[in-house]
């Protein structure tokens, strides 16, 4: 299977961006900020649109993680 | 008036069993068990093939409680096959829209339509109670001779290691027994026959409880399904409004797993909820409670030898999409054609399995669909509830989320497009119906008349020709013009051989006779395959 999902660095200001990622979460409680991200992933899925890359991405999500 | 506390609509008249004073009966090709909406709907269908139809039933009565009230427009198209589709619309309450609200608001963050194609002889849904659909069937059935529904006949036993089945029937004047080919189970989802035969059901339980309060009231309110997340009278929970005929609404509360039921249907504990909805000052009458919880499973198979299941015994969703007796009713139109071939020796055994392959997937769909929207409705995880919150939030703002909003995906039909039946096709068509899909409808004229495209197809199976040249074929044929919605909802110069439950087996352009007869004899498993 060709991987439609890009994992190679896509970002011009990688550090800009993460940045901008971590200040919304400033000041806000463990709820409010689950329910930031809920937004935000759900906004950035629909501006991919691209059932194939989501679900690659959603494994790829649920494999790197260090606790499972 | 009740009986075992099931409320009465009617009440029918049992008769002792001519086998009670016979020593030997006669053996039947087949029996109907249940006097649901889908046991009549196939007997009827039985015994407009000419065939000797007789129902059994525990109730000497249709009972009362409107129960499943939504009907879709694939049902009604089959309640005009069986002759009765106008006497529902003309009874029911037509809607198209549906609206979802969230919290306080008083504006929906998201609205739908149920009739996205225009221009069909039918509407998006039709609400009506479930008793006058029973009620109408059961009219329709007594009219025919060739009829017997045996009121307060209980089926309490049932053989199957013979040849054929052997029926043991409960009735107040004693038991007896009963021969057939073919036991056609259609009593509902506790089904007896099941339990009999052993079998069970594989799928999800939902642990949450839901509170129907069908109310009688007077209030100028558009004919539209509402439904709330988070309102102020059901705080973190749902509702549902939907009307009904004869000034009743159906009033759905979400309340919880642990509700306690004999409580949350006593008139004290209900007000507060309705008075929420539909304002302080509504003055109404309680018409019919029940607290129900649902499943969304099915049988792993569908007949099992001379044994045959359809509609709720032989699959559940829950009640959010009105996919019970919407998925129920196409089960009995699929499965009655083929069994009259079966009987009239004109098609093989076999053909009854496309049956179980075809509904078991039709199940499977609406499974999904239903167990999806619980999900969102009543989501399982923190995490879950989240995300539900997350697109109602987005909802009111962004266009995109809307869609994401699931509060029931309404019954819509189940096309199987790997059916063993169906002759696929063996070019690109740029348009139309597909081999396994459900024919659309469209005005056309006839003899000068306005006319609708589904009620026009001749009885059986026939072809749909849509061209100016003619079609040669032993099968009736409808010829159309190209011209208009059919052409455009059919495509031109186009022949589709349409199945008794108008669904399409095969299509082609220019086919040859040779062509059309091959694909007749695969819908009715004469290829030998």
């Amino acid at each position: 299977m060709t991987a439609s999902l890009n994992t190679s660095p896509n970002l011009d200001d990688c550090d800009k961006v993460y940045e901008a990622l971590i200040n919304a979460h400033n000041d806000l409680s463990d709820d409010e900020s689950s329910k930031l991200n809920a937004r935000l992933i759900l906004l950035l899925i629909n501006h991919i649109g691209d059932e194939d890359v989501i679900m690659e991405a959603i494994m790829a999500a649920k494999t790197t993680s260090k606790s499972v | 008036m009740s009986f075992d506390g099931i409320p009465v609509y009617k009440k029918k008249t049992y008769k002792k069993a001519p086998e009670l004073s016979r020593s030997s009966t006669k053996r039947r090709p087949f029996v109907v068990v249940g006097s649901g909406p889908i046991g009549l709907a196939l007997a009827l269908f039985m015994a407009k093939k000419g065939h000797e139809v007789l129902i059994l039933t525990a109730f000497d009565f249709i009972p009362a409680g409107s129960k499943g009230i939504c009907y879709s427009k694939e049902a009604l198209d089959i309640f005009d096959q069986l002759g009765i589709g106008k006497r529902i619309v003309d009874k029911g309450v037509i809607w198209n829209v549906g609206k979802v609200f969230w919290g306080d608001s008083p504006d929906p963050v998201y609205q739908f339509d149920m009739l996205p194609v225009k221009n069909q002889k039918n509407p998006g849904f039709v609400n009506i109670q479930q008793y006058y659909v029973e009620d109408y069937l059961v009219d329709a059935l007594e009219a025919m001779e060739n009829v017997e529904i045996r009121w307060g006949h209980a089926v309490t036993d049932l053989d199957v290691s013979g040849t054929y089945a052997r029926l043991n029937i409960h009735t107040e004047d004693g038991d007896y027994e009963l021969d057939t080919d073919y036991v056609l189970a259609c009593d509902g989802s506790k089904s007896t026959i099941r339990h009999l035969m052993g079998l069970d059901f594989e799928g999800r339980i939902f642990e949450d409880s839901f509170l129907i309060a069908d109310v009688k009231f007077k209030q100028s309110r558009p004919s539209e399904r509402w439904f709330w997340f988070d309102p102020p009278f059901n705080r973190g929970r749902t509702a549902l409004l939907h009307k009904q005929p004869d000034d009743i609404w159906r009033l759905d509360f979400q309340i919880g797993w642990d509700a306690d039921r004999e409580q949350a249907i006593k008139t004290e504990n209900l007000a507060p909820y309705i008075k929420g909805m539909l304002g302080d000052g509504v003055e109404y009458q309680e018409d019919w409670l029940s607290v129900y919880t649902f499943q969304c499973r099915r049988m792993k198979n569908f007949v099992h030898g001379r044994v045959i299941f359809a509609g709720d015994a032989a699959h559940q969703v829950s009640p959010f999409g009105a996919r019970g007796a919407n998925s129920g009713l196409p089960d009995v139109q699929n499965l009655s054609w083929k069994l009259d071939l079966v009987l009239r020796g004109d098609a093989p055994k076999s053909l009854l399995q496309s049956y179980d392959i075809e509904r078991t997937r039709g199940a499977d769909e609406n499974i999904l669909n239903s167990s999806r929207s619980t999900d969102f409705i009543t989501p399982k995880s923190k995490n879950s509830t989240l995300f539900r919150d997350a697109v109602l939030e987005l909802a009111s703002e962004y266009e995109f989320a809307r869609p994401l909003v699931n509060s029931g995906r309404l019954s819509a039909p189940t096309p199987c497009y790997d059916s063993p039946i169906a002759t696929m096709d063996e070019e690109e068509f740029p348009c139309g119906p597909r081999p396994g899909d459900i024919c659309p409808d469209a005005p056309i004229e006839r003899d000068g008349k306005a006319a609708w495209l589904l009620e026009s197809l001749p009885d059986g199976f026939c072809l749909l020709h849509i061209g100016e040249q003619e079609l040669a074929s032993d099968l009736p044929v409808l010829a159309l013009p190209c011209e208009g919605l059919v052409a455009e909802r059919y495509g031109s110069n186009m022949s589709y051989l349409v199945r008794p439950d108008n669904i399409v087996a095969a299509r082609w352009r220019n086919p040859e006779p040779k062509q059309i007869m091959q694909a007749y004899a695969k819908a009715t498993a004469q290829d030998g395959a």
